[in-house]
């Protein structure tokens, strides 16, 4: 069972209490991008065994989206933090390379 | 005129813990800032309660606000005020972005008690995926979760009684999955 800290009310929230939103972090191309950067942006994520920055919202609760950082392995949350933001925060990038020396948001950003 | 009737007419079951749907209620939603000094005071001045901090709900006899989320408060007032506050709480929050509406004919209220027999905590504890310990859910607090498969709000207005808000269209389903709940001899006595 994944809980995850809502970072708007505060609630552990068990999953059935949040809706699944897919990679966070995404660039959104729009007129003037070219049809690589478009389709990337449409249907490329990135599916990493292990470390994975994700969108969710807690939708049988306060009704917000926020972002998550957990393990696709252990399930381990490093931590969650509000959607208004382009980068994970300081603290949950601490978090996760106290555990996984050699991650790296980039790197993370450059999976496929 | 039309004569407004409540979702279930004051419907009730008694098991090891009653359920009983509480008539009609006004019920405003009021979005806005939260830290904003108009929206506040218009809380504290119009509505009569103190504002709420996050999942929790004031009261003043029949007049209640409750954190619904961080830009966003359900206001309970007597349902025959409702349009009178709402008129006022749209005055008070001309200039900035935010909205009053009444929602009163579309959601449904149910008060959840305890009875000697078992606790209206294990009713709830069943259905939503909340601790409903008497150390982790306090009087005062108030949130949203899920009843089953209906998206519901609930607090705590007693050590043992509870007012639950869901959907009109979907009361009576809240209202069998309650019932069910509180059935005499399904208590499993954890609170
Ligand atoms: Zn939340």
């Amino acid at each position: 069972m994944l809980i995850l800290e809502c970072p708007y009310c505060g609630i552990h929230a068990e999953e059935t209490e949040l809706h699944a939103g897919g990679q966070a972090h995404i660039k959104r191309e729009t007129v003037g991008a070219d049809d690589a950067a478009f389709e990337a942006y449409l249907f490329t994520r990135a599916n990493p065994r292990g470390v994975h920055l994700e969108r969710w919202r807690h939708v049988n609760g306060c009704g917000k989206w926020f972002h998550a950082a957990r393990s696709t392995t252990t399930l381990e949350v490093f931590g969650t933090y509000p959607a208004q933001t382009l980068t994970p925060p300081d603290d949950i990038r601490a978090a996760i390379t106290a555990k996984h020396p050699d991650w790296s948001f980039e790197g993370w950003q450059g999976a496929t | 005129m039309s004569n407004a009737v409540s979702a279930l007419q004051g419907v009730s079951s008694a098991g090891f813990a009653t359920v009983t749907e509480a008539g009609l209620r006004g019920m405003i939603t009021l979005r806005g800032d939260h830290n904003a000094a108009s929206l506040r005071q218009a809380v504290t001045d119009i509505v009569g309660v103190d504002m709420p901090e996050v999942r929790r709900c004031t009261r003043a006899g029949e007049r209640a606000a409750a954190w619904m989320s961080p830009d966003e408060l359900l206001i309970m007032v007597p349902y025959a005020d409702a349009p009178d506050v709402v008129a006022r709480l749209s005055a008070a929050l001309e200039g900035m972005h935010g909205l009053a509406v009444n929602m009163s004919d579309a959601r449904a209220v149910f008060m959840v008690e305890g009875t000697a027999e078992g606790s209206a905590r294990e009713v709830l504890a069943k259905l939503a995926p909340v601790d409903m310990s008497r150390a982790a859910f306090t009087q005062g607090m108030f949130r949203r979760t899920r009843l089953a498969q209906a998206a519901v709000a609930f607090g705590a207005v007693g050590d043992d009684a509870f007012e639950l808000i869901c959907f009109r269209s979907e009361a009576q389903y809240v209202f069998d999955l309650l019932s069910m709940s509180a059935k005499s001899g399904s208590q499993v006595g954890v609170f």
